[in-house]
């Protein structure tokens, strides 16, 4: 390896991705089609609350109708104030992510100073967009973005679709194939002053109802321990919640379902 | 056609030298040295955004004295050879010890062959864990590079102030003692050094994966009155 030193005429400046370019470093590949076999990663959710984001997402990653990992990560710390959680061709995404977060650290070292949350959003837009060659043969990754905006001292959540198209959600929003069942139980129980402790319950039987809705979604595995990752975003920075606290949610709600036989019992529970 | 004047090779290093020398000497100096819990980087810099001491990778800082531009060139180089290294392979594989051998390379590249010797002085440091331990890299305009075990100081009058330092310096001293005798050292017998002067930071554990951490001028007057 060789200093990486430019003219500054083709300096690529704190843009990493630029940099791998020039170093003619891929990172994605090229000429794959669809019969390749692939996990697809699937339900992950961002809602807000009164000290900012709750971000989770189920664990299971699926290879056509089998399940190809049980314990799958999909919500993953952006940079300290920033979330991003994926659904879709979970190789893809997974690189994906790795490539943002090295591009926020990187501008943050080279700058001396962090992006603004606008700015680390659309860069997540332009990874996508050149990454559209790739979702045309069948490698479509989506990711959900969210974080703390020190500025305006509130949680943010953009969406995205395919194509590198970004949208700034006001409340909620989900994303995958059991996206849709998520994103009904939030519509029915978000409110504006939601403390942690219900937004994390929100954000827990969302999940639930996706997952036992959806086959792609895996639900709480109480026989092998294995339950969502939910994470926030506030203030303080990105902060995983813990597995037993996670763990507590989920069992408490199936104790309840246990006692209605599967149904809420009248109200979101 | 004229023919060029000869010139002994000796005498083109020892110019070159020189030039290089009295570049760095303008700027004011700077100390690295480990201490209990980790490593110090204390830099004389009146400037609040122009740094001399940055963040390269997760246990790797970078110093350097001399020109800014041409030293900012080689932290921004640092950086980008640690993300890309760390990207393609992994994160543990980023040395300090791979990266201050490429500055030493680059810098008796552009020594030798260029029309001028870039005007720097720089340091890589980093923390130690596990089986690796803690490395202080200096790198002089020349490429030379030294591999110091407790201190390193860099900087137009580095001779006495290394000797000061010499003498005050305990190995595994606290944080607060480190920075009284750097802030000593590098302010000589006539001057005091003011927090709002100096640019100090460490890498050390307990704030996560990234150890950089800089202090500001508050706490390093805390520092100083402990």
């Amino acid at each position: 390896m060789a200093l990486p030193l430019f003219d500054p005429t083709q300096d690529p400046g704190p843009n990493f991705a630029a940099l791998l370019d020039r170093e003619g470093i891929g990172t994605m590949v090229p000429g794959a089609d669809h019969a390749v076999t692939q996990a697809h990663a699937t339900t992950v959710l961002a809602l807000r609350y009164t000290d900012g984001v709750v971000m989770a997402g189920d664990r299971r990653a699926t290879e056509g109708h089998t399940i190809a990992h049980r314990n799958m990560e999909k919500v993953f710390p952006a940079d300290r104030y920033s979330a991003v959680a994926i659904a879709g061709s979970a190789g893809m995404a997974v690189e994906m992510v790795r490539l943002f977060q090295v591009q926020l650290e990187h501008y943050e070292k080279v700058e001396g100073v962090t992006l603004s949350l606008e700015g680390k959003a659309n860069q997540l837009a332009q990874m996508v967009r050149s990454h559209l060659p790739l979702a045309m043969q069948g490698f479509v990754v989506i990711p959900l973005f969210c974080g703390y905006d020190l500025t305006r001292q509130t949680g943010r959540i953009f969406t995205y679709d395919a194509a590198g198209g970004h949208y700034e959600e006001s409340d909620f929003q989900t994303t995958g194939s059991g996206g849709r069942d998520a994103r009904t139980t939030i519509k029915l129980g978000y409110r504006d002053d939601l403390t942690r402790a219900e937004a994390l319950e929100l954000a827990a039987l969302a999940l639930y109802e996706a997952a036992d809705a959806d086959s792609a979604t895996g639900g709480p595995d109480p026989i092998r321990g294995i339950y969502p990752i939910i994470a926030t975003v506030t203030e303080a920075g990105y902060e995983r919640v813990d597995d037993e606290d996670v763990a507590a949610i989920f069992l408490a709600a199936i104790e309840r379902r246990q006692e209605r036989r599967g149904d809420a019992g009248g109200a979101l529970r | 056609m004229t023919m060029p004047y000869y010139v002994a090779p000796e005498q083109v290093m020892k110019d070159r030298a020189e030039y290089a020398q009295k570049g760095i000497a303008r700027g004011r100096s700077l100390i690295a040295c480990v201490y209990d819990l980790g490593v110090l980087l204390v830099a004389e810099n009146p400037s609040h955004t122009l740094h001399k001491v940055s963040e390269i990778y997760d246990r790797i800082a970078f110093a350097g004295v001399g020109k800014y531009n041409e030293y900012d060139q080689l932290r921004v180089a640092g950086i980008r050879h640690a993300d890309t290294k760390g990207f393609t392979y992994s994160r543990e594989d980023v040395d300090a010890r791979s990266l201050a051998n490429l500055y030493a390379q680059y810098l008796g590249n552009v020594f030798t062959h260029e029309m001028k010797p870039m005007e720097v002085e720089i340091l890589v440091a980093e923390l130690g864990a596990g089986q690796r331990p803690t490395q202080l890299f200096h790198v002089a305009y020349e490429g030379t590079i030294t591999d110091e075990e407790h201190f390193a100081v860099l900087g137009g009058e580095a001779e006495p102030i290394r000797e000061d330092f010499a003498a005050r310096f305990t190995p595994g001293w606290t944080l607060a003692d480190a920075v009284k005798a750097t802030t000593a050292a590098l302010g000589g017998p006539d001057r005091q050094l003011e927090p709002a002067s100096l640019e100090v930071a460490v890498l050390a554990d307990g704030h996560g994966r990234r150890a950089f951490q800089r202090i500001s001028d508050g706490d390093v007057a805390e520092l100083l009155e402990r």
